[in-house]
């Protein structure tokens, strides 16, 4: 707890141990109560959760007492005294009642942290929170925040009365406890064995006593001073007190309770109380001077044999002198077997000694490695044996170790639902809080660290992400707002995502304000994405703007938030779509941290990568059934029924260079081994040449000149004493995107050189129907299938396969569907949305790179036309058409409109010089609902415009003979009669520059031309974001 | 010149306030000097790993009793050619903000001291590269050295053009 770790060395010496003990404890308990309170208001009716709540009140309010903190005991008291009436069903479960407990807590908290500070109770008085607790205890409905003068009557009344729900009352009050007193000290001084310990005792000051206690410790009138009776126990310790002489007292107190009458569940409690104080009376036993301040304490557990000493101090002084010497060791012995019963089992170390220690075992675990290959091949060595022995206990003790620095984030989440709910109640906002992950362990230091910031995270979910209750209905949302918590672990990281439901970021209000704080200029902000201006919300000038709450949704404090987040080493991204919420990714390393590394090679260098990331390996040659292939220079596997982007290691560390030698084979861009990886969404292959073992590495991180490079996430020392890097899956991960842009790119140059019109990609080749071969572009594939024939079904005339939990109808280029009638039936499946077609093939003949120049156009619906592919002839499917045609076949499937009503209406101006294009674009768009216009060339589009055309969305492509889209966008946007209309621009030239660039002349956004989705979801997003601001 | 002062056990009369010591060394015969504070070790040829991708000034990495070293081509980085000799070269383990790195140049020489008052700023027409990563100069028999500054000799790269 922090509050432990905050109190210095030097103050523990001084402070004393039991107000110590006592603080972190009940800070401890009060994170317990914080939460558990807040369960407890949402599931009123958990008499489980209710007695564990009472109960933590209770003890609280206990120690308070022993303790000499009236002021603490008084508060504490109140609320338990609420608490009470609502455990014996008097009062009802309401929002005032717990808020003004919550309150309580709040305060109890506070005078602790004064506490902790001064080691005094702070002046002053809480009578007015108390006041009111009273007043809801007599059932009168008070609001949290007001305060009256009736109440006061209550506090006024003696305390006996108004400790109603507590032990106290319940046991009968004084005349009970005074009963009780009796009979068992009746007991206690006529056991002979606990007798010596009464010697010289005055038994009526004893007894006095005894009752002010148990009154006090269970919860009724407080007039017992613990102060008074430091130093009592001490006496009685040294006098011999043992456990066996506590076990009897237990037992006296157990008979007379039950003689009283007193039910079982009670009497547990009251003995539970007593038991507290056993470790702290025999504690007292230790050769050191009796500790003034743990006495108090002992006298909540064995009221009689506490008590007496306590008397008898002179009296008791030459023979506890005597017995001292001798009797403390066996005294001590005794009571850590039974103490380990009552106490919870844990010892608080401090930290920098578990970092040392964690540092010994890396070191260990190295040299343990060290001696593993010294001995590997000798089969023989005698060293064999205890090397295993060695190399067990080193991994245990280092999974030990490790383990005691890891913390359950959940610890750090204990303060969240606390928060959130009153966050809810001052903001009338119905929030929901959800948490997933929370066993989710992560080194405590980052633990501590990241505390703070996502507190804030959450706390500005609710306050600003959130729209209040009635927008939310207006917008059609659920009443109850969202926020979620994820936590998981992702290669050698910690994500922990924290997302809402709410309005999420507006863009442009954010650019305004960017402009407005001088933090970009509108060129600037006119040509970034808008994932780049979401990231202004953690520029420092954001913070503190005054509208900023109101404006953008977001950004108190976001700067802070990152800030701290990066000094420990970690990112926090930003995901946000208007309307529908808004979540922050934050990914933190694990600093420190011993794994289990995949040793490989490549070129002679070896490498560890992470196993957590590794899925499997996979041996590809060209006469396995595993074989590189190259789409567009781009290696790619096909595994099982995906395809798996590859990058060779080799080529990804500019490695070939280095060492042209001889261990690379000639072949060796079809051949290797493939590390299949996952990271995060996505999956990939490494291509290297050899793969080693595993072994456990001590991440260390990179030198400082090393850091920026992405692809490391450290480097280690394998046990033959060479240093390897470790690969960052996270890096290379991005790489492979980056590279995937950047072969496209590329081919496109090539291209650029031989003709504008001739767009170079990746087509499949296939045969169907006929012996000459048809093709269709690779990126509108999802998938190639081989179905077994007996699988396929029909329905409603249409031959359908289960696939993928869907039924998916297959069609033919043909209108006869020609099935193979046995075997495996091979098909290509597209993939729209939500439902895939497969489209019936006879051989899927080749992936080939070429440019895909239409010769002939076809008037055959389905067939584009025909080009030279690879040499030959081959038409060009469309595969649009074969899409729409499986929806209009699904019963009303027609009808459905992909993204939205909104587009019913919408009608599209699709600017594109190549017919492919147009032709593959039309269909699509008309499926998603709108309404398409198609000219070839910007000029023409200049003109449909001028003519009076009236257009929702423009979309354009870049590279067009002519006027270019780039100068179509500057056209448009120079005309107010068209200027504000959105423009989506479509390209092969998706490098951020170029999007830049895009987004400079004009347009809303820029999408990759191949891709469909992207096509689809940026022009309803671009229609959302016109009609969100209109 | 007061450089015949400059030789080591000389100048005890000066004091140890006034003194400054310096492992010397040799990179394509010219001495440099290295502030011997700043030095943690000296090690013959080490089995050095590459680095893929590292700036080229950064040989790679090794291994110094359990800690991770990175070794620095002084004479890339100090824009000399490649080391022709027979045998790999030595290296002087330098700490840098904490991080151990290993200069590898051609020979360690001996620690010299040397009074305060003899240095001097670097000539004006030393390479810019050269200054940049230098110190000044010391006067000796019959020739000079060139004291290093380690912290400038260690940003390059990124480092420096953030810098």
């Amino acid at each position: 707890m922090g509050t432990n770790l905050s109190v210095g060395m030097a103050k523990d010496t001084e402070m004393d141990d039991l107000l110590r003990e006592f603080l972190t404890e009940s800070n401890e308990s009060l994170a317990k109560l914080d939460v558990e309170l807040v369960q407890f208001e949402q599931n009123p009716n958990d008499e489980g959760l209710l007695s564990n709540i009472f109960r933590l009140v209770h003890t609280i309010k206990g120690t308070c007492g022993f303790l000499g903190l009236p002021r603490l005991a008084s508060v504490a008291h109140a609320s338990e005294n609420v608490l009470g009436k609502i455990r014996d069903g008097e009062l009802k479960v309401s929002p005032a009642a717990i808020s003004s407990v919550l309150e309580s807590i709040d305060k109890i908290k506070h005078l602790l942290e004064v506490l902790e500070e001064t080691e005094a109770e702070p002046e002053g008085t809480d009578q007015d929170l108390i006041d009111r607790l009273n007043a809801i205890a007599e059932g009168k409905d008070v609001t949290p925040a007001g305060n009256d003068t009736p109440q006061a009557e209550i506090v006024a009344a003696p305390p006996p009365a108004a400790a109603t729900g507590s032990l106290f009352d319940q046991l009968g009050g004084e005349a009970a406890i005074s009963t009780a007193v009796d009979i068992f000290y009746d007991k206690v001084t006529k056991d002979e064995k606990l007798l010596p310990f009464f010697e010289g005792v005055d038994m009526e000051r004893l007894r006095n006593m005894q009752r002010a206690f148990l009154t006090m410790a269970l919860g009724g009138e407080n007039t017992y001073s613990g102060r008074d009776l430091r130093g009592a126990h001490a006496g009685l310790v040294a006098k011999g007190l043992k456990d066996i002489h506590f076990d009897r007292v237990m037992t006296a107190l157990r008979q007379t309770l039950s003689e009283l009458g007193i039910g079982e569940d009670l009497m547990i409690e009251v003995l539970t109380v007593a038991e507290r104080t056993r470790k702290d009376v025999l504690g007292l036993g230790a050769p050191a001077e009796p500790m003034p301040a743990a006495a108090p304490k002992a006298e909540a557990a064995k009221p009689a044999a506490a008590k007496s000493p306590a008397l008898a101090p002179k009296a008791a002084k030459p023979k506890a002198a005597a017995r001292t010497p001798a009797e403390p060791e066996v005294a001590s012995q005794d009571s850590t077997s039974k103490e380990s019963a009552i106490a919870n089992q844990s010892i608080r170390v401090n930290v920098g000694l578990l970092e040392n220690l964690m540092n010994l075992v890396s070191e260990l675990v190295l040299t343990r490695n060290a001696l593993l290959q010294m001995v590997r091949g000798q089969s023989d060595s005698e060293l064999n044996v205890p090397l295993q022995r060695l190399s067990q206990t080193t991994s245990e003790l280092q999974e030990g170790v490790m383990k005691t620095r890891m913390q359950p984030i959940g610890s750090a989440w204990n303060k969240l639902p606390r928060i959130v709910r009153d966050l809810s109640m001052d903001l009338g906002k119905k929030i929901d809080l959800q948490m997933h992950g929370a066993d989710t362990e992560l080194d405590r230091q980052v633990l501590e660290l990241i505390k703070d910031p996502l507190t804030h995270m959450v706390r500005n979910s609710g306050d600003h992400g959130l729209e209040a209750t009635a927008d939310r209905v207006a917008a059609g949302k659920p009443e109850t707002g969202t926020i979620t918590l994820n936590a998981y672990h992702e290669g050698g990281h910690i994500i922990i995502e924290v997302s809402d439901d709410g309005r999420g970021i507006n863009i442009e209000k954010v650019k305004a304000k960017a402009l407005k704080n001088g933090l970009a200029t509108e060129a600037e902000l006119e040509a970034m994405p808008d994932l780049q201006v979401q990231q202004f919300i953690f520029k420092a000038g954001f913070s503190t703007a005054e509208t900023v709450t109101s404006v953008s949704g977001r950004g108190v404090g976001m700067d802070v938030v990152r800030t701290n987040i990066e000094r420990i080493g970690g990112t926090i991204e930003l995901k946000s779509v208007e309307g529908r919420g808004t979540t922050f990714i934050i990914k933190i390393p694990l600093t420190l941290a011993i794994v289990s590394a995949l040793i490989v090679s490549c070129s002679g260098e070896r490498f560890a990568v992470p196993q957590i990331s590794v899925v499997e390996l996979v041996r590809a040659s060209d006469n396995s059934d595993h074989a590189i292939e190259q789409i567009n220079g781009a290696p790619v596997l096909r595994l099982r029924e995906t395809l798996l982007p590859l990058v060779s290691l080799r080529r990804l560390l500019g490695l070939e260079s280095a060492k042209g030698g001889a261990d690379i084979a000639p072949n060796s861009e079809k051949e290797g081994l493939i590390l299949v990886m996952n990271v995060g969404a996505s999956t990939f292959g490494i291509v290297v040449d050899k793969v080693y073992d595993t072994e456990e590495i001590v991440v260390k991180p990179v030198a400082p000149i090393l850091r920026d490079i992405s692809l490391y996430s450290g480097n280690t020392i394998l046990g033959d004493g060479s240093v390897v890097m470790i690969l960052d899956p996270n890096g290379i991960a991005a790489k492979v995107g980056e590279s995937r842009i950047a072969e496209g790119e590329g081919a496109d140059h090539l291209v650029g050189q031989v003709g504008q019109h001739d767009e170079r990609m990746a087509l499949l080749v296939f045969r169907a129907q006929s012996t000459e071969p048809k093709a269709v572009p690779l990126s509108l594939v999802a998938r190639l299938e081989e179905i077994e024939v007996s699988k396929i079904e029909r329905s409603g005339g249409v031959p359908v396969v289960q696939y993928r939990g869907q039924l998916m109808p297959l069609l033919s280029v043909s209108t006869e569907v020609c099935l193979k009638t046995e075997g495996r039936q091979p098909v290509v499946v597209f993939t729209d949305e939500n439902h895939s077609m497969g489209l019936v093939v006879d051989e899927i003949v080749d992936i080939v790179d070429d440019r895909l120049k239409i010769e002939l156009s076809a008037q055959r619906p389905g067939i584009l036309g025909s080009a030279i592919i690879d040499g030959r002839a081959t038409e060009v499917i469309d595969a649009g058409y074969y899409v729409s045609l499986s929806q209009n076949d699904r019963q009303g499937a027609a009808k459905q409109e992909p993204f939205g009503s909104i587009n019913g209406n919408r009608t599209v101006l699709l600017v594109d010089d190549s017919p492919f294009f147009r032709n593959l674009l039309t269909p699509l768009l008309s499926v998603a609902g709108y309404k398409v216009t198609t000219v070839d060339s910007a000029d023409e589009a200049l003109s449909v415009l001028q003519d009076g055309g009236h257009f929702d969305v423009i979309i354009s492509d870049i590279e067009m003979p002519g006027m270019n889209g780039y100068e179509f966008a500057q056209a448009i946007r120079s005309d107010e009669r068209w200027g504000k209309l959105p423009l989506v621009a479509l390209s092969s030239h998706a490098t951020p520059a170029d999007m830049a660039r895009g987004r400079q002349a004009g347009f809303d956004d820029y999408v990759p031309k191949f891709d469909r989705d992207a096509i689809l979801n940026s022009l309803s997003e671009t229609l959302l974001a016109v009609r969100g601001a209109a | 010149m007061s450089a015949q002062t400059a030789k080591r056990e000389n100048g005890q009369n000066l004091g140890r306030e006034g003194l400054r010591e310096f492992v010397t060394v040799t990179i394509h015969g010219q001495v440099f000097g290295i502030p011997v504070l700043q030095v943690q070790d000296v090690l013959g040829p080490q089995k050095i790993n590459r680095i893929p991708l590292a700036p080229a000034e950064v040989a790679g990495s090794l291994n110094l009793r359990g800690r991770i070293v990175t070794a620095i081509d002084v004479r890339r980085r100090l824009g000399l050619p490649p080391y022709e000799g027979q045998e790999g070269g030595m290296s002087v383990v330098v700490e840098h903000n904490t991080e151990l790195y290993s200069l590898i140049i051609d020979e360690v020489g001996e620690v010299l001291r040397l009074p305060v008052s003899d240095f001097e700023r670097n000539p004006a027409n030393l390479d810019p590269l050269w200054r940049d990563v230098t110190a000044g100069i010391y006067q000796l028999d019959g020739k000079l050295m060139v004291v290093l500054d380690i912290d400038r000799l260690l940003v390059f790269g990124k480092a420096a053009e953030a810098a």
